[in-house]
């Protein structure tokens, strides 16, 4: 059995594929959240998932990385079992993820140059304090927050300057991997079209693979590789939004053509 | 698999030199060639990184820095190395915080202490005064008495507290009475041992240990749960819909605190002086006829009225510095902490300080 399970993990992972998530299942008391939820992320690629709201978007973020032990099914993150007791291993792949929290989830009473150089002193306490000075200024250059961003305190910061604070203490690490909560969730379109921006050009330069939970239907025109459509407690249909235009998902068909879906459609298509 | 950042330097013939970068330019590897590439004291013209197998920002970083303070040409990179450094290139200079000299900084903090303390004490004032006028408008608006939250907090000030106030106070009878019976033995006067159990526990101790525990129960979490209420904005959504915080959060905790605080001290004495009394049967061989006969012959009535003249203010301050304190938190999840700390090491304090006024007090009017 052993043998067979070594067998099946690294086996179906390759260098393409980054997340493989087989047979999730999570459940809360009564209320199943996921039932056999299978999920595939491949390297290089901005991932939408969407789903109505309480159809555990966030729970499956949380499952991958490790905040929430489901009650059955495999989560391979880079090739690494997550599930097994290699606690060594789980550490290992934590240094090659970056994760962005919701509300940012900074640490109120650091700096944000601080927060930046929280995961960097964690990992590589042999750091000198210059360059730990100079790898958040990068950091905060990258996210695109101005130098004088980096002296402050989160509660000094606008909301989308504390989520792009958020993103750059998720890339202290340089990770192969981001995972974005709702990015655009409470931010003005200007701003949201500009943390859209970010993070195709974060992808692009850095050849980030991104994990992105949205319900910006801009975000998802505008970025998104791939879309994976959560309900029905998995993943009904996963691919470009052309495709899931054409599945008859009646879900599907009320997100992606209602009013505010046909609009974003427009606009991703110019 | 991957090799450690590593350079060679090569010279060229116009006397400059030249940076063969090699192996892992990642963050993983950089620490000792970051401080290697820091003392450099040779003229670099040029930095070669063809034989750079892996390269991350931190790694272009480091090669854009050392290109730049040499004014040397980056040569051979990779296109993935190129785009890297050219992103990370715009960074520019950190602001930071202004330095200031050590003498200064001390002499600025006494004095911003100074300024803190004032203002504090004047905030509390106000709060103390806000506290006030809301109770007056309420007493002539009766409907606006939040009686259900009253009753709540009678729940968790008092009933709740009967667990831990009771076994402290028998506790601290037992004490109390060992302590006075090893002592008055000397003088063969064990029996004055009931005596010093009776009028200390109705005095002072009753009052005084409940209104500690009642601090550090509920004082601390009046301050850590308006605190956290503070953080999360819903008091100012309170104050936007037109609620009064002090009227819906501060008055009823504070009432709350006033009326349970004296009987929290009735019932802390009782129990003290039960305490008391088993151990002079135990030890002094007093039975408890005895000693109940005694006790009432001994302490005046007048010292019960200053225990339950005392406990309600003393309720009042701790509720009101409790809530005073969540609401003086700003900012972040620290200060909840800070100011929880705070709230009870005030309450303390000034219930300290006020037994002592009320000490003098209640002797000067003949009540001793």
């Amino acid at each position: 059995m052993g043998l067979m399970d070594r067998m099946d993990g690294p086996d179906r992972y390759n260098r393409d594929i980054m997340i493989s998530v087989r047979g999730l299942h999570n459940q809360f008391g009564n209320q199943v959240i996921h039932e056999n939820l299978d999920l595939d992320v491949k390297r290089g690629e901005i991932l939408g998932v969407v789903g109505g709201s309480g159809t555990g978007k966030s729970v499956l973020m949380r499952s991958i990385i490790g905040l929430q032990r489901p009650d059955a099914g495999e989560i391979y993150v880079l090739g690494e079992n997550l599930l097994d007791d290699d606690i060594a291993g789980d550490q290992e792949v934590r240094r090659r993820w970056g994760v962005l929290f919701q509300g940012g989830a900074l640490f109120s009473t650091l700096t944000v140059a601080e927060n930046i150089k929280v995961p960097l002193r964690e990992f590589y306490p042999g750091m000198s304090a210059a360059l730990l000075d100079e790898i958040a200024r990068t950091k905060l250059y990258l996210s695109g927050l101005p130098a004088d961003a980096g002296c402050k305190y989160p509660s000094e910061l606008s909301g989308g300057m504390k989520k792009r604070a958020g993103v750059a203490r998720a890339l202290a690490m340089d990770p192969e991997l981001l995972f974005l909560d709702e990015p655009t969730a409470g931010l003005d379109p200007i701003g949201a079209a500009k943390f859209d921006r970010l993070t195709k050009e974060l992808k692009e330069t850095l050849g980030l693979t991104v994990f992105l939970i949205t319900h910006d239907l801009d975000t998802l025109h505008a970025i998104c590789d791939r879309v994976a459509v959560i309900a029905d407690r998995r993943v009904i249909a996963i691919g470009k939004i052309d495709d899931l235009l054409a599945t008859q998902h009646p879900w599907i068909q009320e997100y992606f053509s209602g009013p505010r879906g046909r609009a974003a459609h427009r606009a991703g298509a110019l | 698999m991957s090799d450690p950042a590593d350079y060679f330097e090569e010279m060229t013939e116009q006397g400059g030199v030249i940076l063969h970068f090699s192996g892992d330019w990642t963050i993983a590897h950089i620490s000792a060639i970051d401080k290697r590439l820091r003392q450099l004291a040779v003229p670099v013209t040029g930095v070669d990184m063809s034989q750079v197998s892996a390269i991350d920002t931190v790694g272009a970083w480091l090669a854009y820095r050392t290109a730049s303070e040499h004014q040397a040409e980056i040569t051979k990179a990779t296109s993935e190395a190129s785009r890297l450094i050219s992103e990370v290139s715009g960074s520019s200079v950190m602001a930071s915080r202004p330095e200031i000299a050590p003498f200064l900084r001390v002499i600025a903090e006494i004095g911003e202490a100074v300024v803190v303390a004032f203002t504090t004490m004047l905030q509390f004032m106000g709060f103390v005064g806000q506290v006030v006028a809301s109770l007056f408008s309420v007493i002539t608006h009766p409907g606006r008495l939040r009686l259900n939250a009253i009753t709540q907090r009678f729940e968790m000030v008092g009933v709740r507290a009967l667990g831990i106030v009771g076994l402290m106070s028998f506790f601290i009878g037992i004490v109390i009475a060992q302590q006075g019976a090893v002592q008055l033995k000397q003088f063969g006067a064990e029996v004055f041992t009931i005596n010093l159990v009776g009028r200390l526990t109705f005095r002072e101790l009753g009052v005084l240990m409940t209104a500690i525990m009642v601090a550090g129960r509920s004082g601390s979490a009046f301050a850590a749960q308006i605190g956290t209420m503070k953080i999360t904005e819903e008091i100012d959504a309170m104050r936007t819909i037109g609620v009064s915080p002090i009227e819906a959060l501060v008055l009823p905790r504070t009432l709350a605190t006033v009326l349970m605080m004296p009987l929290l001290a009735f019932y802390s004495s009782i129990i003290t002086i039960i305490g008391g009394g088993l151990l002079c049967w135990a030890i002094l061989d007093i039975p408890p006829v005895t000693f109940i006969q005694r006790l009432r012959e001994v302490t005046p009535m007048t010292d019960f009225y200053v225990g339950m003249i005392k406990a309600p203010i003393f309720g009042a301050i701790i509720a009101m510095a409790g809530c005073f304190q969540g609401m003086q938190v700003e900012n972040n999840a620290e200060e909840v902490g800070l100011k929880t700390t705070l709230a009870v090491v005030q309450a303390i304090f000034l219930v300290i300080v006020l037994d002592a006024f009320f000490a003098i007090f209640f002797s000067s009017i003949g009540w001793d």
